[in-house]
């Protein structure tokens, strides 16, 4: 009985040492592999810092796609119709990806300003929008809602 | 009319489902034969209206009858037969009925299996799985109902089947990646039934482990499936993106992989029971959770349904109570599961123990990653990230190291205890020949030092020269060595085959990982490219008409050491229903590795923007996966199974020690499985 227990002690602590190495390494692996994602009225308001790893969403402008002619670079402005991002990105991109929809862009802020992408996801069904997506454009909406009350209030109704 | 006759089927399969789930566990609970007895017909009675409803489903696809809103979305006049029969899973409703269908499948199955399991057991197993049949029934009947018509005024056509979806894989994947997940439904319903009736012995472990193996083997082919898809239709030349959707089967795998394992120590040695409990438990819910995930549209993923927060809180309701209800029964039930504790530090328990440590913590890695960004979104106030690839890597890649350390040692070792000299006498000639071919073939055939390479190779090597030695071992006593691998059981070749699977599917994903290349490119016609030994040629497109796309189809010749291979063709289709384009890849796939090229997009002056891969040893993944699935089922055709007849007046005794036969048989030699 009494070494019954031991045995059953013994692998409770085996297992409880082994779980806190897993969740310590977990927890380690998952603060250094964490990707934020910013609508482009955040990159707008600065808080990006230039190099660092992050995603990008937005609608791709009407007209602002310009592929190279050389090469495979192609240049395209992101946007939730308040703040518009300049992404560059070098590679093929997905089947869906069309002016005036949505995409989600991974890679980082040069100090200039430019957004280069090391890769694009465009949403995979038509009647699909990503949730980042749908959180940038909610979140323009809402700015450019609020926007237009306080310049009402500024104005007297001047804008239409 | 008829897609009237198909709601009214599921209505009626709803109805069946309460009585299922009512009826047989009073029964059993009172001991009265005849409620119990009816479990059988009544489950008989859901199959057969589920699949009146699937195939009324699939008759209004395949006559083109777009008043039913599925058919509407989801079909096209012009879609190829056989993608409007199989559309029946291509979208939310529809997919969910199938799913459900499976499920009546599944009990029909246990229904036909159970001849040898008592009245009262296989009563309570059928109406648990009927009260999962009542959950997702009037779910789609409150939520999703696929017979939804668009009256008055139907649609003309169609809006097509979404293009990705246009492909052979979509006939095969849906319904084994189904099959094996609703398959763990009848292990968690053989789990639930031993905690109700508090009978949890060697017996209910020999009745759950086929079922278990099944459904696992199947899940097997079902993920292969998808990652092979993934690979030739999302044409980004990987096989598997830790996707949110991705990740929950490959968690109830990982899972169920651990449950069949733990099972076996269950049945052969009565240890490790409430745990064994637990992992059904805890195999089932992930599968729920997978369909939460992929149904709910919380997270982004290539396989996310359309958004309907009505339907996530559904399944979430669902879930919690399968969850909370199982927990609570476990909770009250599990102390009086007493399990023996008679095994020594060297005995294959405690490797099945370590076995099952590295599974479970490989699946709570992945779904604490999978889950991470909803759970940050909800505590920073809306904040969104991403969890990617390198964090399951960084987790996912050393445990499955340690894992198949282990996995030499596991199959050799005895229950209860092994001798550390013979663990020795096994193992050393089999490291010493894994270390030294190991490093020897890669540095032979790279001319330099590749350190991820060796690793890889000295870790196969040293699984399956333990498992040459072992069959060696085994086969030596009897008169001829035919004769003693005859001798050897079904089952403990199905591990042998399951192992070495593994193997190939680890080796072919470390080894496509440090060897593919990929090199994007500008070709006008007649222009070339290099990678690797090889130098593709763009001969320019051809307008290329399908059935119901149009495309342009590149041709681009491989050629290697200025000799002529082969032309690979890749396609730029538009499906003209929806005006939606896809790519279709050209692939040349050998045994030892595989061209790619994937189209991008025409730009002025006739040049074409492409992806050019070369990836060894992919295909051992796929390969590998083949072998897992056989192994797991040859285990199921193991005769043991069959053998036993178990009549009406043991079933009722709470007995939790019955295991002296088996333990006599685990020590035979063919009967040593794992």
């Amino acid at each position: 009985m009494k070494s019954h227990r031991k045995k059953t002690l013994g692998i409770i602590l085996f297992i409880a040492a082994g779980l806190s190495v897993a969740i310590g390494l977990s927890l380690y692996a998952l603060s250094s592999n964490i990707d934020l994602f910013y609508t482009p009225t955040q990159v707008a308001a600065g808080e990006v810092t230039p190099g660092q790893r992050i995603r990008v969403g937005g609608m791709v402008k009407e007209g602002s796609v310009k592929h190279s002619e050389e090469q495979l670079q192609v240049n395209f402005i992101t946007t939730d119709y308040a703040h518009d991002v300049d992404v560059q990105y070098s590679g093929i991109l997905p089947d869906l990806f069309r002016e005036g929809q949505g995409i989600v862009a991974e890679g980082s802020m040069t100090p200039e300003g430019q957004f280069v992408a090391s890769r694009v996801l465009a949403k995979h069904d038509e009647n699909y929008m990503s949730v980042e997506v749908k959180a940038a454009m909610d979140a323009a909406e809402r700015q450019r809602v609020m926007g237009q009350i306080q310049e009402q209030g500024q104005s007297q109704g001047n804008y239409q | 009319m008829i897609p009237e006759l198909g709601n009214f089927s599921l209505i009626l399969a709803f109805g069946l489902s309460i009585l299922l789930g009512v009826i047989p566990m009073i029964g059993a609970a009172r001991d009265n034969l005849l409620w119990m007895r009816l479990a059988r017909p009544l489950t008989a009675g859901i199959f057969v209206f589920l699949s009146i409803s699937l195939l009324i489903l699939g008759y209004s696809f395949v006559t083109d009858d777009f008043s039913v809103a599925f058919v509407a979305n989801h079909s096209n006049s012009a879609l190829p037969i056989q993608y409007k029969m199989t559309a029946v899973w291509g979208g939310h409703e529809g997919s969910f009925l199938f799913w459900t269908w499976m499920l009546s499948g599944w009990m029909l199955a246990v229904t036909v299996f159970s001849k040898a399991m008592p009245d009262n057991f296989v009563a309570r197993v059928l109406a648990i799985m009927g009260l999962i049949c009542v959950g997702y029934t009037l779910f789609m009947l409150a939520t999703s109902n696929p017979f939804d018509r668009v009256l008055p005024l139907p649609p003309a056509d169609g809006a097509d089947l979404n293009a990705a979806l246009q492909d052979f894989a979509f006939i095969i994947h849906p319904p084994s990646l189904y099959m094996g997940y609703v398959g763990f439904s009848v292990v968690f319903a053989f789990a639930i039934a031993a905690l109700i009736s508090g009978r949890l012995d060697a017996a209910w472990a020999r009745w759950c482990r086929p079922w278990a193996n099944a459904a696992w083997a199947i899940l097997t082919l079902g993920l292969s499936l998808g990652s092979w898809w993934a690979y030739y239709e999302l044409g980004w030349g990987g096989w598997w993106a830790w996707d949110p959707v991705e990740n929950p089967p490959l968690i109830t795998w990982l899972l169920g992989a651990a449950l069949i394992h733990s099972l076996a120590a269950t049945e052969k040695r009565g240890v490790f029971k409430s745990w064994t409990v637990l992992l059904a438990i805890m195999a089932f819910a992930s599968s729920l959770l997978g369909t939460f995930i992929t149904r709910s549209g919380l997270l982004t993923s290539v396989h996310a349904f359309a958004t309907d927060p009505t339907r996530g809180v559904y399944i979430l309701g669902f879930l919690g109570l399968i969850i909370g209800g199982s927990l609570v029964l476990y909770a009250i039930r599990a102390p009086a599961l007493k399990s023996e504790f008679g095994f020594g530090s060297w005995s294959r328990e405690v490797f099945l123990l370590a076995n099952n440590m590295i599974l479970v913590v490989a699946s709570a890695a992945i779904l604490l990653g999978t889950l991470y960004p909803m759970v940050y979104q909800a505590i920073s106030g809306g904040d969104l990230i991403s969890v990617g690839p390198p964090y399951f890597n960084t987790i996912f890649v050393p445990l499955m190291g340690i894992l198949v350390v282990l996995m030499a040692i596991g199959p050799i070792s005895r229950w209860k205890k092994t001798s550390a000299t013979y663990l020795r006498q096994q193992l050393t000639r089999v490291a010493i020949a894994a270390v030294v071919l190991g490093v020897a073939i890669p540095v032979v055939l790279t001319l330099e030092v590749p350190i991820a390479a060796i690793g890889t190779a000295v870790l196969a090597l040293w699984v399956t020269f333990a498992m040459a030695s072992d069959l060696w071992t085994k086969s030596g006593n009897k008169s001829t060595r035919l004769a003693g691998l005859k001798s050897l059981s079904l089952s403990y070749w199905g591990m042998q085959l399951a192992h070495f699977g593994f193997i190939m599917t680890m080796a072919g994903a470390c080894l496509t990982s440090i060897y593919s290349i990929e090199r994007s490119v500008l070709l006008q016609a007649g222009q070339s490219a290099e990678l690797g030994n090889y130098t593709f040629v763009f001969n320019g497109t051809e307008p290329y008409q399908g059935p119901n796309f149009i495309a342009d189809e590149a041709s681009i010749s491989v050629i290697r050491d200025e000799e002529f291979l082969f032309n690979l063709y890749a396609q730029k289709r538009l499906y003209t229903a929806s005006g939606t384009p896809a790519t279709h890849m050209g692939i040349d796939g050998r045994f030892f590795r595989d061209l790619f090229v994937s189209l991008g997009d025409p730009r002025a002056g006739g040049a074409w923007s492409m992806t050019l891969y070369v990836k060894p040893f992919v295909r051992w993944i796929w390969t590998g996966t083949i072998f897992i699935a056989l192994g797991g089922i040859l285990a199921v055709t193991d005769k043991r199974y069959r053998r036993y007849k178990v009549r009406r007046g043991e079933a009722v005794s709470v007995d939790s020690k019955q295991k002296t036969g088996d333990q006599t048989s685990a020590v035979s030699g063919g009967e040593l499985t794992s």
